[in-house]
């Protein structure tokens, strides 16, 4: 299994260097370049043009996708214009709270989608599976940013039982218990309204599982070797059902770090979905490029986690 | 004390389709004594397989009426956790499909200690796994340490049903169902399976039902031979007297259809085995597929008579079959 791991990871590193190059590239052809908005309009073309030659900006592509890589590893990654500070304080001070955002939705989604799952699938066709399904429907149907608002809107204004903006609350000292406590306070309500919605996949993509393990041979097998209903479906069914389940958490993680942007935006919560929409609107591209870079990677990291989960759960992936 | 194992009296296992029952096992009266190898035989659809799942009730829907009884314990009636008792103990079965039949994701061995530990509690984990291992060896497995911790796509087709068959005989059951155990195999692993059954058959001492459509493997295995037709048995018989002495136009057609040397022709039974849901529910059920024979010879409810000491034929139109011998009357019924 280490070997296959091992291999797996070769594989992720002339991914993560082709995807650098394309973002790159695709920062190049973007209309103006770092001096066009940074400088005061009076400045004379003689003048800016020596800047361009001084900060390297003449160079042939590849030199300069060798300095934006080697400011990358050393992990400058540039300035913000907006906010006048370098790209990598800015985000590092949003992936921490993207982060926690994702985990406590992960948390949230799981916990309620297998056992609703489980049940769906066992007594699939029966009225508590049909008012699962129901429920399942509505979720797919219903978009993220409206559900939100209607979270945000009953639990943080009308009931008031959660904070309705911000990551934590004001005045409170980082590394304190309180400052922490805040935290995660503030994180529970996008958190929610986030599983709430994607748990519905997860629900059916398990039902759908346990519907056809259970009409498997070895089901047979199990049973006619004496094993209760009980015994079945914990050993045999539940175990082949999450299969999938396993293959999809990398992406699902990948997805919550890129796809929080509207949650995010209702809560007014400081994570990087935000800071990439604000920075899209304003024309930020050096925030915008790190991000995508960022995104990027993650999602390659996701696929090899959803790889390496799988080779776990499932022998027949491991290879030899 | 009687010999008798296990009984089967009137048994109808019928499927939903739509709203209505339709039954793919019919009025099936059979008995097992110890000891025995039953063979059945059958065209595909016939309802063998069927009558194997409602001994071991392993239908999850299907209706069950008339009486199985294992040791004098009715099995239709019985309760799930006695069931699960009696099953994979008292009863075991060896499947089709090797290939599908075990859980790709547990070990071989955990598979078999699973059958041990659900009927023998006072095993410990190390009798469990030195057990598991001596069925492995006794099934013929070569290296049954190491397969012990492999998975099962790591073996091949004919490897995985020793398995299924360790798995079977784990607790010594007293009656065993191999259900075609050959037919998902190729040839030269079909003979292996069989001899290996046959050797188990000497050393367990279980009364086996054996199902298959190979009349070769019938006449080798088995002491008595019941064919079923559309969900009936229209023939049961001591193997040799079935061989020597076929009386059923079915018994008779599916024997004719074994190629033999010298032959120039092989013999097709007309038509096929109608559809669960369009089997004539009246009348002789294999009438449809032998025109040529006149219908006033078919009983209207056909019951198994006995022509000789233990050999029943249902329907008294075996006293007037034949094969047509030219090809006119096959076809377009008697002239």
């Amino acid at each position: 299994m280490w070997k296959f791991i091992v291999r797996r990871l070769l594989i992720t590193f002339p991914q993560i260097v082709f995807l650098s190059v394309l973002v790159f590239v695709m920062a190049q052809f973007m209309p103006g370049d770092a001096l066009t908005g940074l400088i005061d309009p009076n400045v004379s073309p003689e003048a800016l043009e020596i800047q361009r030659e001084r900060l390297g900006l003449n160079n042939p592509w590849y030199v300069q996708y060798g300095d934006w890589v080697g400011g990358l590893v050393q992990g400058d990654l540039g300035q913000s214009f907006r906010f006048k500070m370098d790209v990598t304080a800015l985000i590092s001070e949003r992936v921490m709270n993207t982060i926690l955002l994702s985990a406590v939705s992960l948390f949230f989604t799981y916990i309620i989608a297998i056992p609703l799952g489980i049940v769906s699938g066992r007594y699939n066709d029966s009225p508590l599976d049909s008012f699962i399904t129901g429920y399942s429907y509505l979720g797919f149907a219903t978009p993220i940013f409206i559900f939100a608002l209607v979270m945000l809107w009953v639990f943080g204004f009308i009931l008031g039982w959660f904070p309705t903006s911000g990551s934590v609350a004001p005045g409170l000292d980082a590394g304190t218990v309180e400052y922490y406590i805040s935290k995660l306070y503030h994180s529970l309500l996008p958190g929610l309204s986030i599983a709430l919605i994607s748990v519905v996949s997860t629900i059916q993509y398990l039902r759908s599982e346990i519907v056809d393990t259970k009409q498997r041979d070895f089901i047979v097998t199990a049973r006619a070797k004496g094993a209760s209903e009980n015994r079945v479906y914990n050993k045999h069914i539940f175990r082949n059902s999450l299969l999938p389940i396993a293959a999809f958490f990398g992406w699902e993680i990948t997805s919550l770090i890129s796809g929080t942007v509207f949650v995010e935006s209702v809560f007014s919560y400081p994570g990087m979905g935000l800071l990439f929409l604000e920075s899209v609107t304003q024309r930020d591209f050096s925030v915008v490029t790190a991000l995508v870079l960022l995104f990027g990677i993650a999602s390659i990291l996701g696929a090899l986690l959803s790889d390496i989960i799988l080779s776990i759960v499932d022998p027949r992936i491991r290879i030899k | 004390m009687s010999n008798e194992l296990l009984k089967i009296k009137n048994l109808k296992t019928s499927f939903r389709i739509g709203d209505e029952y339709y039954a793919a096992v019919d009025d099936v009266t059979l008995t097992l004594n110890k000891n025995e190898v039953l063979g059945i035989v059958g065209e595909s659809g016939s309802g063998k397989s069927a009558l194997a799942f409602s001994i071991m009730r392993l239908h999850t829907r299907a209706k069950i009426e008339g009486e199985i009884s294992l040791n004098n314990q009715n099995i239709v009636q019985m309760s799930k956790s006695k069931l699960n008792k009696i099953r994979g103990d008292e009863m075991a079965m060896i499947f089709q499909d090797p290939l599908t039949a075990l859980n790709p994701l547990m070990p071989i061995g955990r598979q078999i200690e699973e059958t041990l530990f659900l009927h023998n509690k006072k095993l410990g984990q190390q009798g469990r796994k030195e057990r598991a291992i001596e069925l492995l060896n006794l099934v013929g497995i070569l290296r049954a340490e190491r397969v012990y911790e492999q998975f099962p796509h790591e073996l091949s087709g004919g490897m995985r049903q020793r398995v299924i068959i360790a798995i079977a005989i784990a607790n010594d059951p007293e009656l065993l169902i191999a259900d075609e155990p050959t037919t998902a195999l190729d040839v030269t692993i079909q003979a292996q399976i069989l001899d290996l059954i046959r050797e188990l058959k000497e050393k367990i001492h279980a009364g086996i039902i054996l199902i298959t459509h190979d009349l070769g493997v019938v006449a080798e295995m088995a002491d008595r031979v019941a064919v079923m037709y559309a969900g009936q048995v229209v023939e049961i018989a001591p193997v040799d007297r079935l061989f020597e002495n076929p009386l059923h136009p079915y018994t008779k057609s599916l024997l004719n259809s074994v190629p033999t040397e010298g032959q120039d022709r092989l013999h097709v039974i007309q038509g096929v085995v109608p559809t669960l849901k369009n089997l004539p529910r009246t009348g002789c059920r294999f009438a449809e597929r032998i025109p040529w024979v006149d219908a006033s010879h078919h009983e209207d409810n056909p019951t198994l008579h006995e022509v000789e000491s233990g050999h029943f034929v249902r329907c008294t139109c075996y006293e007037h079959f034949y094969f047509p011998d030219n090809k006119e009357e096959l076809e377009n019924g008697i002239s």
